[in-house]
């Protein structure tokens, strides 16, 4: 879900137009003001081991509080908290840090909308865990393997706005990591960690869990705060914005798990050694998940920047049959639009590169298709995911996610008529942007992801199968 | 509604007229009104166990005071627990009269999630997931041969009662598709013999092993790590100087 958020917050019209010529020269020769590469730095990862925030992600160490610290984490927790608000607020800004879930809000700031005089309500933080969006396994890693990495994390961050408490909602299938989180959680109260006088800092401050009941929509913020409250999950019109009115009336920031898992490595080794890794403001490092089509599908920490083609060679043992088998990426999870091969080639795994090949990072998740892919009817698959998963709030949304979802099936066998390949696209315009949330703007992009790069595709199919079946019933309509 | 409508009209007008027919479409994957039957029905009395009231109390500790309504998801779902995976109207009414609520609240709540199950199901709710990183994977051959097994329809209980299966979106474990999800385990990196495997186990009320079932652990590379390969450092490791102090 909230890797459709792009558009509410970096507005998607300009990137998806303004940038178009720009597509397949995306990195290297482009300078434009938002993607100057730092000076000296031209290669972007792979990582040292000694560089990685997430040193359990594949569960191969203890999880729970005794392993956690022999990590490092709460390691010196008090010290962060004693040196206050603007410290904490400061280091996250120095990192660059951007939100993990898929808009890349920088995360420093949002912290910041907390701090204003206090009008004596109570403020809370959210941690959005219902990871819903196809592709996207990262959070699930933390929650189960690396547990305290969040919970300390939602202290700082707590710290950071003046929070009273933390709930993290977490998606209802995710039983046995929402398990794991409230053991950690108990043993975090009992060591004195969380709770009255957190760290022994003098600070009081409670962490719940919270567990959805399966409606990717919530993985939106204010459906988010909505579904705690109780309620259905539909997204709230804004403004008021959360940092005024959120959870029960009260000022609320709704963050992604891996934004505030890292937060207090940040502030342990300082906003400057996140800032070295990736691009200026793409900066840090970030977990990819590489599913699809590649040998061995896995999860993996990175440096941000790192080149597409590398990640999935290095890490995901290369595309089944080959480089060469490749047909397509999706980039960032399924609302981002799909690149073709040529773009994967050389672009960069960061915010603004595939911003630039006019698609996302969202949430980092890859999903590759190799030359055996139906590509349409995988994005046919992704549609009725959004069909499935709209709230039915917002008409355009509603219905129109509906209609694309019938048309496309029809182009899947090729029934149709090449004129609907334009109306589809049409559809899709006039859903993106005009819904409240963003889960409009993400069952339109695979959309136009599809179009822009299949077309011919598509039109092939509908001559193969008026070669066969006749003129489709729409030719013969319209 | 507009369906019900024009039914109407049609069982007037059949006789005489050529009205468009069409066959009814479904509008979603489950039915959103309740139809009172026997084993589901106001009148069946619903109250939490002994253990489950102290985990009610539990849970409505955990929102601030007037807002007590936060607690509606997680008390529909110990009411579903406690009924043997399904939530029963009498459930509902439980849960609004705990809340103070009316009922109606309860319902909207419990018919938009979908993780509740508003008639009866089989001990073993087998959840596959077909969306695309899955399907890339194979999930369709994973799906047929569920159902072979079990003889269930999707959406409906297999013959003997046990099991209940259901195509469901991404489950988020995506670099370990395919994978099924039955009650609350995943099992991940399937092939068809697993899953063949699998719900032959459950016939049995033997528990198969959950998690991925292609030698790994969790979500690492299969066949040698490609990162993590040293120790972790301890604490201390690159803490900047300002902390230190």
């Amino acid at each position: 879900m909230a890797g459709a958020l792009a558009r509410v917050i970096q507005g998607t019209k300009s990137h998806l137009g303004i940038v178009a010529p720009l597509t397949g020269v995306s990195n290297v020769p482009v300078r434009y003001q938002q993607t100057q590469t730092s000076p000296g730095k031209t290669k972007y990862g792979p990582l040292a081991d000694a560089d990685r925030i997430f040193t359990n992600l594949y569960g191969r160490h203890e999880w729970r509080l005794k392993g956690a610290m022999a990590r490092g984490d709460w390691y010196l927790t008090k010290n962060i908290l004693l040196k206050g608000t603007d410290w904490i607020v400061n280091e996250l800004k120095t990192s660059g840090l951007r939100g993990r879930g898929g808009a890349g809000f920088p995360t420093g700031m949002k912290w910041s909308f907390m701090n204003k005089p206090s009008d004596g309500r109570p403020k809370y933080l959210v941690v959005n865990a219902d990871e819903g969006e196809p592709g996207t396994c990262k959070d699930r890693e933390i929650m189960r393997h690396d547990p305290h990495k969040l919970i300390e994390g939602c202290l700082i961050a707590g710290k950071a706005m003046g929070a009273q408490a933390a709930y993290i909602y977490i998606r209802g299938e995710f039983y046995n990591e929402a398990s794991n989180l409230q053991v950690a959680i108990a043993e975090a109260y009992q060591a004195g960690l969380i709770g009255k006088n957190a760290c022994g800092s003098g600070y009081d401050f409670d962490v719940y869990v919270h567990r959805g009941a399966g409606a990717y929509i919530c993985g939106e913020e204010t459906a988010l705060i909505e579904s705690i409250e109780g309620k259905q999950g539909k997204p709230r019109l804004k403004p008021p914005f959360p940092a005024d009115v959120g959870l029960f009336g009260c000022p609320t920031t709704v963050n992604n798990v891996e934004t505030i898992a890292v937060a207090p490595t940040i502030c342990r080794r300082g906003g400057k050694w996140f800032a070295s890794f990736g691009r200026t403001r793409n900066s840090g490092t970030k977990l990819f998940n590489i599913s699809g089509h590649v040998n061995t599908p896995c999860t993996v920490e990175e440096e941000m920047s790192i080149p597409l083609k590398e990640l999935i060679e290095r890490h995901a043992g290369g595309v089944c049959g080959g480089w060469d088998n490749l047909l397509a990426i999706i980039p960032g999870g399924s609302s981002t639009p799909l690149i073709p091969k040529d773009v994967c080639a050389t672009v960069l795994m960061d915010f603004d590169a595939l911003v630039a090949a006019q698609t996302s990072l969202g949430t980092a998740a890859i999903i590759v298709m190799d030359r055996s892919t139906d590509i349409v009817k995988a994005i046919a698959r992704l549609i009725m995911f959004y069909k499935h998963e709209s709230c039915g709030q917002c008409t355009p949304c509603r219905e129109g996610v509906s209609w694309m979802n019938k048309i496309i099936y029809r182009f899947v066998e090729g029934n149709a008529s090449p004129k609907e390949i334009d109306m589809l696209w049409e559809i899709s315009k006039q859903i993106e942007g005009h819904t409240i949330c963003a889960l409009g703007d993400g069952a339109a992009w695979p959309v136009q992801g599809l179009i822009r790069h299949f077309r011919p595709e598509l039109e092939r199919r509908m001559a193969a199968y008026a070669a066969t079946c006749g003129p489709s019933k729409a030719e013969r309509l319209y | 509604m507009l369906s019900s409508l024009r039914t109407g009209a049609q069982g007037l007008w059949r006789i005489s007229s050529r009205a468009l027919q069409t066959s009814s479409t479904l509008q979603h994957d489950s039915l959103f009104v309740h139809r009172d039957t026997p084993e589901d029905n106001p009148s069946i009395p619903f109250e939490f166990s002994a253990p489950n009231q102290k985990r009610v109390e539990a849970l409505l500790a955990i929102y601030p005071e007037g807002h007590k309504r936060g607690a509606m998801i997680p008390l529909l779902d110990l009411a579903q627990r406690q009924n043997g995976g399904w939530l029963p109207i009498s459930a509902m009414h439980k849960v609004a009269e705990i809340l103070n609520l009316p009922r109606m609240r309860v319902y909207e709540v419990a018919t938009f999630y979908t993780m509740f199950i508003r008639k009866p199901i089989g001990k073993y709710h087998v959840q596959v997931c077909t969306t695309t990183p899955c399907w890339l994977r194979g999930s369709d051959a994973v799906l047929n041969a569920i159902k072979e097994a079990t003889g269930c329809e999707v959406g409906g209980n297999s013959p003997c009662g046990k099991f209940s299966l259901s195509e469901v979106e991404c489950l988020g474990a995506c670099v370990n598709a395919p994978m099924v999800q039955v009650n609350d385990d995943y099992y991940e990196d399937l092939t068809v013999e697993d899953t063949k495997e699998i719900i032959e186990k459950l016939k049995k009320d033997e528990k198969p092993k959950a998690g991925p079932r292609s030698g790994r652990f969790a979500s690492e590379p299969l066949g040698g790590l490609t990162s993590l390969t040293e120790e972790p450092k301890g604490p201390g490791f690159g803490v900047q100087d300002a902390l230190k102090a």
